[in-house]
């Protein structure tokens, strides 16, 4: 009602006030929920890290007890995976993939404003979790049972708040996938589709497939811990070890939704910088696409310690490891299409190639960890608490700022302090690396993941960590003070914005109006 | 006091920093093997980490040189290529060679773990919140290990011992030389059996029996730690192996045999309350007080007060059957299954006349053993 009100009265008539966010149907507005929301809890899991690092960072036990730490790791898992990354790529859909394709909003508006607002309400309850009696879930992100059973009623609404995020990310990937399948601008064709798009067209068919594998397997729990099921209880027939299986077959591809976007906004933003097109556009759909399959078959590599036959082992190791195949040639390509550019180095380009050299990193450990025998030795060690980190901080997080950073001109009609950006990211990628380079080494020596305290030769390279670490976590506030100073005001931003940028958002004005592309553009 | 401390640590890193990083705390790679499959493992570890080092040297040399030459202040212009259909395809071919080449000595590693076929000897190992415990099939004999650093030296009341967290009161003892199958399980939940040094790591599952191996030549004491989150103490449930040779080895055995039949207790015995009192003392210490707390005070919240508690206090076959059974659903083990009729009875004794609570009752280990079907 209010998009076609507002459409008769010309361009930027709409409700303001409270009311004009909580009754948005307005796909940017939305999209700026999406990424505040993501900001906050950025904030909120990042505290938590700040915690562990501070309690970690010498032998013994200095500010909590074994239990609150371990509910700090898993909140912080649960939060940064599913109140920060997701969201966070969903606000970039939101804001960008209707401008990218020439559409004048999300296929269902009215959906698009549920699908977010279900996710402070999940929130509330993630968060709520610390004032039950017990405590937060503590039994880790991954939930296993039969730790899980054992808990309060923090883990029912735990289960609970999965199940609100779960249906949210349902509704956001309809709404994503039906918005690029029939509302592209004439003359766009799939092949034509910016990189973004394509992948976030994957990602979402990838978490239609998976979330409800994920509200299965949690509400198998549910019953379990209520109803006297035994669907992963020995003594009643069941199998702990089934969880994991149900579990990863969702969180293997649910690593894909957390980096395939990423990969979309890097190829946005280095062909923008290098000016010079994307390099291998049809290998990199190809790629993302094979991705995407092929994480539906690894899953076995997370449970190489269950016990499982040599011939599972066998055939999860050769799958992981043709995964390297289809990331290596998005890596050469976005390599190849910085050589014989014409680069300049702004701060999207600055984390756009950081990116691309860390994220590798991330992925070359992921090699290391797909070699099964090697896996068994490095399992739930520290070693794999610094792959994953590589990969979703100097990866998704890392391509999350790249995107900010290129896009905020567009979203404020301002530039953003250029200054303060490098600042950013000089001492994010120098702090970073100095938080998650000595884990791999930790993990090489023994050092076991989730726990409070540890032996004493593990003393050096955790406090070099946790000093990195409350580095990293203070400069994030700098980004905090660019959006905020972007939002406010700053030199105007010009309608094309970069000057190798290519796409329909870059015909808009800075910052793009309320309403956009109502009489579609034709691409040629 | 805390940023005092914290602050020391800082200028302690710094030092380190300073004096080198060749210090031994800065490890660098895995544990030295002890096994031929660590052996293996380590071998595959250094080479893909050679691989790794080749590729990045290719990819990233390639890219930092176009930062450096490609770049608009010093005036290099765009190429406009933006495909190349032979290259794509040879880097797209070459990986998966080098693949194979990856793939083709860890399949042999994996088979080779996964031979637990004839086995000198067979050890039972299975994991509580949070101890261990072995059971030497053949021979008769099994033992609980508990973490035996002292909780002063974790509350940063005393010095720490070199050893911190990596020490228990009985480590799992073994002959050097043999082939020993691990059969690993869990009482409660999933926790999962470690020892880096012999690249051994299975998880143990409840109602399920998984199985490892290995063989250790090195007469010597090794170090793991429980890998698989199993609740609040999994970062204190260490597993500590000392490997003897075959005749030291031949001699604990036997000494442990004869302390086995030493403390065989006899089920009718009847006993004072100070006796019960003293002797259930020590089985809640190693068995009770992580959960409950030595105070008896427990952790609000998570884990119940005994002191002045409605079972501790109250009906006393309720309580009986609480720590005979447990609680379904939380962590509140059976005990019937891990302590003997004489331990079940002090340990009930001393909890209904512990702190505050002063019951008067004796269980005896005659009213256990009737409960026993």
């Amino acid at each position: 009602m209010d998009a076609t009100h507002a459409h008769d009265h010309g361009h930027d008539h709409h409700p303001s006030g409270l009311m004009r966010w909580v009754k948005t149907t307005n796909h940017k507005d939305i999209g700026t929920l999406y990424l505040w929301f993501a900001l906050i809890m950025f904030f909120v899991a990042g505290s938590m890290a700040m915690m562990i690092r501070a309690e970690l960072f010498e032998p013994g036990m200095q500010f909590m007890h074994p239990e609150f730490f371990n509910q700090l790791t898993t909140m912080h898992g649960l939060i940064m995976i599913f109140g920060v990354i997701m969201p966070a790529f969903t606000g970039f859909a939101n804001w960008q993939v209707p401008l990218m394709i020439g559409a004048p909003d999300m296929a269902f508006p009215r959906m698009n404003n549920w699908s977010f607002w279900l996710l402070p309400v999940a929130a509330i309850f993630l968060i709520g979790e610390f004032f039950l009696p017990g405590g937060a879930v503590a039994g880790g992100w991954t939930m296993y049972p039969p730790l899980f059973i054992q808990g309060g009623m923090s883990y029912d609404l735990n289960i609970f708040a999965v199940h609100i995020m779960g249906a949210s990310s349902i509704m956001g990937s309809i709404n994503i996938i039906t918005t690029i399948l029939n509302m592209r601008a004439p003359g766009m064709t799939m092949m034509k589709m910016p990189m973004f798009v394509w992948t976030w067209l994957i990602t979402a068919y990838l978490l239609i497939a998976t979330m409800p594998v994920l509200a299965g397997a949690v509400t198998m729990l549910l019953t379990d811990r209520h109803f006297g099921t035994h669907f992963f209880n020995a003594a009643g027939g069941g199998d702990p070890v089934m969880f994991q299986h149900i579990f990863w077959f969702f969180g293997h591809p649910e690593v894909y939704i957390l980096i395939l976007p990423a990969f979309g906004i890097i190829s946005q933003v280095i062909p923008t910088f290098a000016r010079k097109p994307l390099f291998g556009y049809a290998s990199m759909v190809y790629a993302t696409g094979s991705i995407a399959i092929l994480s539906f078959i690894v899953w076995g590599h997370h449970m190489f310690t269950v016990g499982m036959p040599a011939a599972g082992q066998l055939f999860f190791m050769y799958s992981t490891m043709l995964i390297a195949v289809p990331t290596g040639v998005k890596v050469f390509n976005w390599v190849a299409t910085m050589w014989k550019g014409s680069m300049t180095f702004e701060t999207p380009m600055l984390f756009a190639v950081a990116f691309v050299c860390l994220f590798t990193m991330g992925g070359f450990s992921g090699l290391v960890l797909a070699i099964t025998p090697v896996d068994i030795q490095l399992q739930d060690t520290y070693y794999v608490v610094a792959h994953f980190h590589y990969v979703l901080v100097s990866g998704a997080l890392f391509s999350i700022f790249a995107g900010a950073y290129y896009w905020l001109p567009k979203w404020t009609g301002h530039m953003y302090d250029e200054k303060l950006g490098k600042l950013h990211f000089w001492l994010s990628v120098i702090s970073m690396n100095i938080l998650f380079f000595p884990m791999h080494f930790l993990g090489l020596a023994g050092m076991p993941r989730r726990i409070p305290d540890y032996a004493l030769q593990f003393t050096q390279f955790n406090q070099i960590a946790s000093i990195g670490g409350f580095i990293f976590g203070a400069s994030q506030l700098i980004f905090l003070i660019v959006v905020l100073k972007a939002v406010r005001g700053g030199a105007k931003a010009t309608d094309k914005v970069w000057e190798g940028a290519e796409g329909l958002e870059w015909t808009l004005p800075s910052p793009a109006p309320y309403h956009t592309f109502e009489t579609a553009p034709m691409v040629k | 006091m805390k940023i005092k401390r914290m602050l020391g640590a800082a200028t302690g890193v710094v030092m380190g920093l300073t004096t080198g990083l060749a210090h031994a705390a800065y490890e660098l790679n895995l544990q030295t093997p002890e096994t031929p499959i660590a052996g293996q493992i380590y071998h595959l570890h250094t080479m893909i980490m050679y691989v790794i080092l080749a590729i990045f040297v290719v990819v990233f040399g390639a890219m930092f040189y176009s930062i450096y030459a490609h770049r608009k202040s010093k005036g290099h212009q765009a190429a406009h290529f933006h495909e190349n259909t032979t290259v794509e395809v040879i880097w797209t071919i070459i990986p998966f060679f080098i693949l194979i080449g990856m793939a083709f000595p860890a399949t042999k590693t994996v088979l080779a773990m996964k031979d637990t076929a004839s086995p000198d000897m067979t050890i039972k190992v299975t994991g509580y919140q949070w101890k261990w415990e072995y059971d030497y099939l053949q021979e008769g004999i099994h033992f609980f290990s508990n973490l035996s650093t002292p909780r002063d030296e974790i509350d940063n009341k005393a010095a720490k011992d070199a050893h911190y967290l990596l020490e228990v009161d009985h480590p799992l003892v073994v002959p050097t030389g043999k082939k020993i199958r691990m059969l690993v399980t869990a009482d409660d939940v999933i926790h999962s059996w470690s020892v880096p040094a012999f690249g051994v790591k299975q998880d143990a599952i409840p109602g399920f029996i998984r199985d490892t191996w290995f063989k250790v030549d090195k007469p010597g004491i090794y170090r793991g730690q429980c890998s698989e989150l199993c609740g609040k103490d999994h970062g204190f449930m260490p597993v500590v192996v000392e490997a003897k040779t075959p005749e030291d080895y031949a001699k604990w055995l036997a000494d442990q045999k004869a302390k086995m039949a030493a403390v065989v207790e006899d089920p009718n015995k009847v006993y004072t309350l100070d006796e019960m009192k003293s002797k259930g003392e020590k089985v809640f210490t190693s068995h009770c007080a992580a959960c409950h707390q030595a105070s008896g005070m427990g952790i609000p919240g998570a884990f119940p007060a005994l002191n002045g508690s409605k079972i501790a206090t109250g009906d006393k076959a309720a309580h009986i059957d609480r720590v005979m059974n447990g609680k379904p659903g939380t962590a509140m083990a059976a005990f019937a299954s891990q302590l003997s009729d004489t331990e079940l009875a002090a340990v009930i004794t001393y909890e209904r006349n512990a702190w505050s609570n002063h019951t008067g009752d004796v269980i005896q280990p005659s009213e256990i053993k009737a409960l026993r079907k």
